[in-house]
């Protein structure tokens, strides 16, 4: 890679609010990923978080617990996934971030792991299930791969927030609200002081997630921060249409994209 | 290590989302708080030994003894508590603590029932609400103590997701915490978890190995030579291991749901099947397959059917101090026919695990030798499940 992953995604919010979708790789099968995924790009997304499903993905809703169900039944890998990231880099040029869980990275060996992202064209990871305290266990291995490791700050953070932001990379995940990953009626976290404490401790890009699900919601979060994460509401466009979502999700994207410009 | 604390060699930690940092560190901060608080202890006391009816009792298994012709055999028998196992040592102690945070609400994962009931039943004594996650699966293995937990004035939820058994138990109780956290407790049931759980977990059990010491001096004057439990995230093995760590002479068995066998994916034996991995909060060891996705686990036991194991018992493993040996499916049916056979003492299926084991290893020991075995709960729960596998059309 020429570029170290954090300075890539810099550049991907140097252009206005980020619109950042998710996808689960895999669901229901690699094809409609990498179908998805150009969608994507072709609709304006910035940035796309790819999940490496997960047996048991304790931050997830039923939405996206059930994309890893449908992905992993389907026999998908994390060998197969890079297969996936190798092809897709073949023409895909914004940054793509890997979002999965602690186990799947170590079991794979973090080293073998972060090399391989580092080889595919991974920019950055995203793992819910490692906090500020414990984030040592990979952190040396993506600065050695020019990884970013990305932080998360969640409504609950509160002292926390100034530390964590401190020393945040790539961008940072601010947690709409309490709870895990779908799709909710109304977002009710007071964000601007968490935002304001972010912005006082670092000039890393912040991106909302958790919850956004319609353009409204994603211009009222993208006024917030400078930009947008959105998972379950693509991951259930994808579960409805199946092998055929790619258009109806690169529609979606074209709409939420426009909504947060 | 950014936390040494919490850590049992590598093993241990704090592998959660950042929404539950803050509560695991306010439980830290509290439990710190309380733990050398006279006060705090003293009431405790008072509920393990009037509410409770602590101290169990260590009693000279003499028929089996005799039946298996090696080491004097003890029972440790937790099955005697109110509720019926081990489980209601460590509720009484979260709960009196999550009272002391000012929590109003306990929510808990159960497997076999136990801690559900367990934690039902401090609720319902400390004017708590309850809600208790258990797998879909469990509560139709276990229907007699969902029943219970809803006439304690707990809600059951049924967990459809996954394998619908413990492991999907903690994930969604995980999940629920997330959501509701101020007012809310997670009264985790096992050795596992986030740190502090693993910690505060084996301090409320340790009380099992305090008596069988003093209980075991005043008996026989000298130590066992062997203390055999049976291991799922393993909170009674390690409640009557602890005060044995320091003695090396005493060793210390922890038995797994081996299911139909460790050399079939119908398993649930971490130690003997696992590698090491980060799940649940924790490192330790866990039934995995080569890209780290949690193995589907199996045991007839329920209460035994998780595919990690706490992170104190990993170590433990990892620097030889204790021993964690494979159980079938089988043997532990008939070690739980053979202990009421020969004592008229019905185990929990998780408690005849160890007693299975123990079956086995005495009769390889002297007649000067001595074993503890611990009888984690009682077995009226699983008399339907076993008459089933027996071939009996036997339903609750």
């Amino acid at each position: 890679m020429n570029k170290a992953g954090k300075e890539r995604i810099r550049e991907a919010f140097g252009k206005g609010k980020a619109f950042i979708p998710f996808i689960t790789c895999g669901d229901p099968d690699l094809q409609t990923t990498a179908a998805c995924v150009r969608e994507m790009v072709r609709s304006g997304a910035d940035l796309i978080e790819l999940g490496i499903p997960f047996s048991d993905p304790t931050a997830e809703g039923p939405v996206i617990q059930g994309a890893n169900l449908r992905a992993l039944t389907g026999g998908v890998t994390t060998d197969r996934i890079f297969d996936l990231v190798r092809e897709l880099r073949r023409d895909v040029t914004v940054p793509l971030v890997f979002m999965t869980y602690a186990n799947v990275v170590f079991s794979y060996g973090a080293e073998r792991f972060l090399g391989a992202c580092a080889e595919t064209g991974i920019d950055g990871l995203i793992l819910p299930d490692l906090p500020f305290e414990e984030k040592e266990e990979f952190l040396s291995v993506c600065r050695e791969h020019g990884v970013a490791l990305i932080s998360l700050i969640a409504p609950t953070s509160e002292n926390r927030v100034a530390m964590i932001a401190g020393e945040a990379e790539g961008f940072i995940y601010l947690v709409s609200s309490l709870g895990v990953t779908g799709v909710r009626s109304s977002i009710t976290t007071d964000l601007e002081p968490i935002v304001r404490t972010i912005r006082a401790n670092t000039d890393v890009p912040c991106a909302i997630g958790f919850g956004i699900s319609n353009p409204e919601q994603a211009k009222k979060m993208a006024e917030k921060a400078d930009g947008v994460i959105v998972g379950s509401a693509i991951v259930k466009i994808i579960a409805q249409y199946g092998k055929d979502a790619a258009p109806y999700v690169g529609a979606f994207v074209k709409e939420m994209k426009d909504a947060v410009r | 290590m950014t936390n040494p604390r919490g850590r049992f060699g590598i093993h241990g930690g704090q592998y959660i989302p950042e929404t539950l940092m803050n509560a695991v560190i306010e439980l830290e901060e509290a439990y710190d708080r309380y733990r050398e608080d006279p006060a705090f202890n003293r009431e405790l006391e008072t509920l393990f030994n009037e509410y409770a009816g602590r101290p169990s009792r260590l009693y000279f298994a003499e028929k089996m003894t005799k039946d298996l012709g090696g080491a004097k055999i003890y029972l440790k028998r937790e099955d005697l508590n109110h509720t019926g196992a081990h489980k209601i040592n460590n509720v009484l102690g979260q709960a009196l603590l999550a009272k002391k945070m000012g929590k109003t609400r306990l929510i808990a994962e159960t497997g076999a029932g136990q801690h559900g009931v367990a934690t039902a039943t401090a609720a319902a004594l400390m004017g708590m609400e309850c809600v208790v996650f258990m797998g879909e699966e469990d509560t139709k293995r276990q229907a007699l103590n969902v029943y219970r937990m809803r006439l304690l004035g707990a809600e059951v939820i049924p967990v459809t997701t996954g394998t619908a058994t413990l492991k999907d138990a903690v994930s969604e109780a995980m999940r629920e915490w997330t959501k509701r956290i101020s007012d809310t407790h997670y009264c985790l049931g096992s050795v596992m978890g986030p740190h502090p759980f693993p910690t505060i977990v084996r301090d409320f059990q340790a009380v099992i190995s305090r008596e069988i010491k003093a209980q075991m001096q005043e008996k026989e004057g000298r130590l066992p030579d062997a203390v055999i439990a049976c291991v799922g995230g393993g909170s009674n093995a390690i409640g009557s291991f602890y005060h044995f760590i320091g003695d090396e002479s005493v060793r210390l068995i922890g038995c797994e749901a081996a299911g139909r066998g460790i050399d079939t994916f119908e398993t649930a034996a971490t130690v003997n099947t696992g590698r090491v991995g980060i799940f649940h909060g924790m490192k330790s060891y866990f039934c995995q397959d080569e890209y780290g996705q949690i193995a589907p686990v199996y045991s007839i036991s329920a209460g035994l059917d998780y595919p990690g194991i706490g992170p104190e018992h990993a170590w433990l493993h990892d620097i030889g101090r204790a021993e964690y040996v494979p159980v079938t499916d089988e043997e532990a049916v008939c070690a739980f026919e053979y202990l009421a056979r020969t004592e008229g003492i019905i185990p929990a299926i998780e408690s005849a695990h160890a007693v299975a084991y123990a079956q086995r290893l005495a009769p390889e020991m002297g007649k000067d030798r001595i074993i503890v075995i611990t009888i984690s709960g009682r077995g009226d729960k699983d008399c339907a499940a076993i008459a089933r596998y027996r071939g009996e059309d036997l339903h609750e």
